[in-house]
């Protein structure tokens, strides 16, 4: 997900992200890099199918299962349409680590100094503080705490996808080359592995379509949508707003004007929303189909 | 061996019978008093007593023994051995070999004479070695009376006296020309047999009573007993009067007087088979047609048309059969000689084995109790035009038959409104099912049609154990032509030769339905089986939909391994026979079918895994509660989490309005100002 690299900031402003009527022409704050906006697309894009045509498999007695499966052009291709998926997302997950060693290299003198330091994703004491300090904000014994660049719960989700790579992943290619793998471990391992696949993708299903939609994109103050993750832009107000110890701190470096940039035409925001509207679409879809089927279809 | 012929006396017919004897009595009077015949029968049996006494002919030897006792119980007892063997009179003894046959002419003249005239003299006079002399029904030295229950000749054993020749395989039948077969059987089985075998009635008529004992000739011969013209003399010698019985065929004596001009008793009462009656052609279908070609001839009674089409007849299975075959009841003699008709035609006087079935049938049931709805014969073969079911015009024909049973069976109609069973539209099933394609749009007249499982005459409800539609006798219903499915599932494990259960065991239809077959490699047939299977083993199939190969045939798709690709279909076993698919030796080539690189450790997969039961799959169950820990445990915190931000993020936005509102109120305020 997100790494180390722009500032950003939540600001209650009304317009979020929204191109203001007025003053197009105001340079906005670049919070992630294209490279990242990139592969957040096309994880978004990935992730859809992967959950579709799993989730077909899955809730095999639903007839919305049934529906999508032929829709996907039946089971075989479904499948086909799923492993292609799989592989975006390990390309995904290399061009991301590959990133880090990019960045580690150009930006940062040493591993210690990248891991450690105030811009990376690793959690740290401040996110424990800001843990405790959100709890109080939440039941009115505190100010909001003064987020850097990235949140305690940004992180979670970050690494969040690390696990499930690793566990979906891994449980995948057995259930991909079955015929491969048991020459090594016993065939009952290919039972074992298919629940944990699944029930590691119901979960990640589920905390990214609810969880992580709500903490990152449909906040009340953000509502109906951020769409800071494709534009990458904030308004200052924002970056102020929600990651105010980040804007301190590029202030006081003076690297905050080096960060602003030009707005996107309408057109491209317009595009970007369209996508966004899909892709939410899909997930609260996805979300409701769940519980229809775990609630009302379990078998 | 012709020379020890010692025959003097015939058993005959009584008048006959009884001047030989007189005349035998004078012969032995005339001898006892001929004392220079000096030649004791006590000589001859001083050698011909001796068991091991042997005597040769044309190089082959034989016994000359005489068992003195039988020949002093035979009719011949009291005359000497030399009143047959006249050759030996005044010799020396012992005497020489090479006796003269014995001539029972001598004294049995009259036999002799009708016995040369007949059929079997002839022969003897050609030179036939198989025809047969007086010696062989009669006997040699042990001759007895007819009257004589022990004598071959006597009336309950002349049947197999004659039938020692005429009986099939015999090499009179094989070799000479008798026209007429399994005499013997037919007349055992005739009245005439059956009263003599059966009832013990020994004035019933066997062979000699029809065809005389010595001048037995052919029927083609004036003058033989059973010829056209004598051959109502020689039933009347019994069936006196019979004429009174026959009004309907012969009007009074002209029978007896003329009967050539009509038809002989053997027409209609075929030799040796009394009791089957065939009436011949040509008896009035002329008469008959004289009135009912008219095509406005209708019954006076009930108005019905009682025109019968000539060119129906002509094509029809009983062209050659006259009206009165069927129509019994016509007279002759009448003017109308259908006027004497009170019953309706019956198919069994000829069809006795298919009535048969028939009335034991649920058609016949009915029609024996006066139902309306039962069909009777003609409901389905038709009257006067009755085709066989070889001819594509028949309502018989295969691919006519469910058309002719949807008369009656289809929906609403009378068959299907008394029905009260599972099957529903069977016709429209059946045509859409793949025997129906199978006749209808493919024309295979091999195709099974409804008389192919409930047979044509013997149907029966499914519940009765003798319909070949219940569930005992499917398997072999089906097998007829299925045979190789057949032999395959009587050995598999749902068959009832092989598991002796007091479960019910599948049948071919429980899979296959009866009236909606399908083809077996048709996707909703490889979809529904699985259903099928699932009915008994409920928990199994269950567990199945849990893996991905029931997941996928879930889904609607067949590629995916189903109950049958790793069991079997017919051949189903126990997973522990060895031939079993699923066996030890053979699971891991039951995989390769689909999965070409399949090991041993891949056969381990578990085809039926549930995450349900901790005892048989502890791995499965805590690895599915490890995961559903983890989910819940992190919805439960994220949800929390979620769930205590939302007040405080409206409260949020609310404020942010408010703010911007102000901020607004103060632009617009400027831009007034301004």
């Amino acid at each position: 997900m997100e790494t180390t690299k722009k500032p950003d900031s939540e600001s209650p402003g009304l317009t979020s992200s929204e191109v203001p009527p007025t003053g197009s022409e105001e340079k906005q704050f670049l919070r992630f890099k294209r490279l990242n906006r990139i592969l957040h697309i096309v994880m978004i894009v990935s992730f859809m199918s992967l959950a579709l045509t799993g989730m077909t498999l899955k809730f095999a007695y639903t007839g919305w299962a049934a529906f999508l499966s032929r829709l996907f052009g039946g089971f075989e291709s479904a499948g086909y349409i799923h492993r292609v998926a799989a592989v975006a997302m390990i390309g995904i997950f290399i061009a991301h680590i590959v990133d880090i060693v990019r960045m580690k290299r150009h930006h940062y003198t040493s591993w210690r100094s990248f891991i450690f330091g105030p811009d990376s994703m690793v959690f740290n004491r401040k996110d424990l503080r800001d843990l405790i300090g959100n709890f109080k904000w939440f039941i009115g014994r505190g100010p909001r705490p003064a987020y850097g660049r990235w949140t305690y719960w940004e992180k979670f989700d970050y690494f969040a996808v690390f696990w499930g790579i690793a566990v979906i992943g891994s449980t995948g290619l057995t259930l991909w080359f079955p015929e491969f793998f048991t020459r090594f471990i016993p065939g009952w391992y290919l039972n074992v592995a298919t629940i944990i696949h699944s029930d590691e993708a119901l979960l990640a299903v589920g905390f990214i379509f609810t969880v992580h939609f709500f903490n990152t994109h449909l906040r009340p103050e953000k509502f109906p949508m951020d769409i800071v993750v494709f534009t990458g832009r904030m308004t200052l107000d924002e970056l102020k707003e929600d990651k105010p110890e980040e804007y301190e701190a590029l202030v006081k470096t003076g690297k905050l004007d080096v960060s602003m940039v030009e707005q996107y035409p309408p057109i491209v925001i317009r595009v970007i929303r369209t996508f966004a509207w899909t892709a939410l679409c899909v997930g609260f879809s996805i979300v409701i189909w769940i519980i229809y089927a775990m609630l009302f279809a379990y078998q | 061996m012709e020379e020890l012929v010692h025959t003097l006396t015939n058993r005959s017919r009584k008048d006959a019978r009884s001047s030989f004897r007189w005349l035998g009595l004078v012969f032995f009077a005339a001898l006892w008093l001929v004392p220079a015949m000096g030649q004791e029968n006590s000589d001859c049996f001083a050698c011909h007593s001796d068991k091991a006494l042997t005597g040769t002919k044309t190089g082959k030897s034989f016994p000359v023994f005489i068992d003195e006792k039988r020949f002093g119980e035979s009719v011949h007892s009291a005359l000497t051995c030399v009143s047959c063997h006249t050759d030996l009179e005044g010799k020396e003894l012992p005497h020489a070999e090479g006796l003269a046959e014995v001539k029972c002419g001598t004294c049995h003249a009259t036999e002799q004479e009708l016995h040369a005239k007949s059929l079997h003299g002839k022969a003897i006079a050609r030179g036939d070695a198989l025809a047969p002399r007086c010696k062989d029904c009669h006997g040699k030295h042990d001759i007895l009376s007819a009257k004589n229950r022990m004598s071959p000749t006597s009336v309950l054993k002349v049947p197999f006296l004659c039938g020692k020749c005429h009986t099939e395989g015999s090499p009179v039948t094989a070799q000479r020309t008798i026209h007429q077969d399994h005499i013997l059987e037919n007349f055992s089985e005739s009245i005439h047999g059956q009263a003599l075998f059966k009832k013990g009635l020994i004035v019933a008529p066997n062979c000699v009573s029809c065809h005389t004992p010595h001048s037995i000739l052919p029927h083609t011969d004036p003058a033989s007993s059973i010829a056209r013209r004598n051959i109502a003399a020689t039933c009347t010698k019994c069936h006196a009067q019979i004429e009174v019985v026959h009004r309907k065929v012969i009007r009074g004596e002209l029978w007896e007087k003329e009967a050539n001009k009509l038809p002989a008793c053997v027409d209609c009462h075929q030799p040796h088979k009394i009791r089957k009656v065939f009436y011949t052609q040509g008896m009035a279908d002329k008469d008959c047609l004289g009135c009912h070609e008219r095509r406005d001839l209708k019954s006076s009674k009930d108005g019905r048309s009682l025109t019968v089409k000539i060119e129906e007849l002509g094509d029809s299975r009983h062209q050659k059969v006259s009206c009165s075959q069927c129509h019994s009841e016509v007279s002759v003699s009448h003017l109308r000689p259908c006027e004497t008709i009170t019953k309706k035609v019956e198919c069994s006087s000829c069809h006795a084995e298919v009535a048969q079935q028939y009335q034991v049938s649920i058609h016949g049931k009915l029609v024996s109790k006066n139902d309306p709805n039962g069909p009777t014969c003609k409901d389905c073969h038709g009257t006067h035009s009755v085709l066989g079911k070889l001819s594509p015009n028949s309502p018989t024909f295969p691919t006519n038959v469910p058309g002719l049973c949807a008369r009656c069976h289809r929906e609403g109609q009378k068959a299907a409104a008394r029905y009260t069973g599972s099957q529903h539209e069977i016709i429209e099933h059946y045509t859409e099912s793949i025997h129906g394609k199978g006749l209808m749009k493919s024309g295979l007249t091999v195709t099974a049609t409804c008389t192919s499982c409930h047979t044509p005459h013997s149907v029966l409800p499914k519940t009765d154990t003798l319909s070949s539609v219940n569930r005992k006798n499917v398997p072999q219903t089906c097998g007829r032509c299925h045979h190789g499915i057949e032999e395959q599932f009587e050995r598999s494990i749902h068959s009832v030769l092989v598991s002796k259960t007091d479960k019910e065991l599948p049948v071919c239809n429980d899979c296959h339905t009866a009236h909606t077959i399908r083809r077996a490699d048709e996707t909703g047939f490889k979809l529904e089986i699985m259903q099928q299977c699932g009915r008994c083993h409920e928990a199994i199939a269950k567990t199945y939909f849990d893996t991905y190969h029931g997941k996928v045939s879930q889904l609607g798709y067949t590629k995916t391994a189903k109950c049958y690709d790793c069991h079997g279909a017919h051949d189903i076993l126990a997973t522990a026979d060895p031939q079993s698919h699923l066996s030890r030796q053979n699971v891991v080539a039951t995989c390769q079918k689909c999965h070409a690189g399949a090991t041993r450790k891949f056969a381990g997969y578990l085809t039926h895994a549930t995450h349900h039961d901790p005892q048989k799959y502890p791995f499965l169950f805590w690895t599915f509660w490890g995961m559903t820990s983890l989910l819940v445990g992190t919805f439960v915190i994220g949800g929390i989490h979620t769930l205590l931000w939302l007040p405080r993020a409206l409260q949020m936005k609310r404020a942010n309005r408010k703010r911007m509102e102000q901020e607004n109120k103060g632009k617009n305020g400027n831009d007034k100002e301004a």
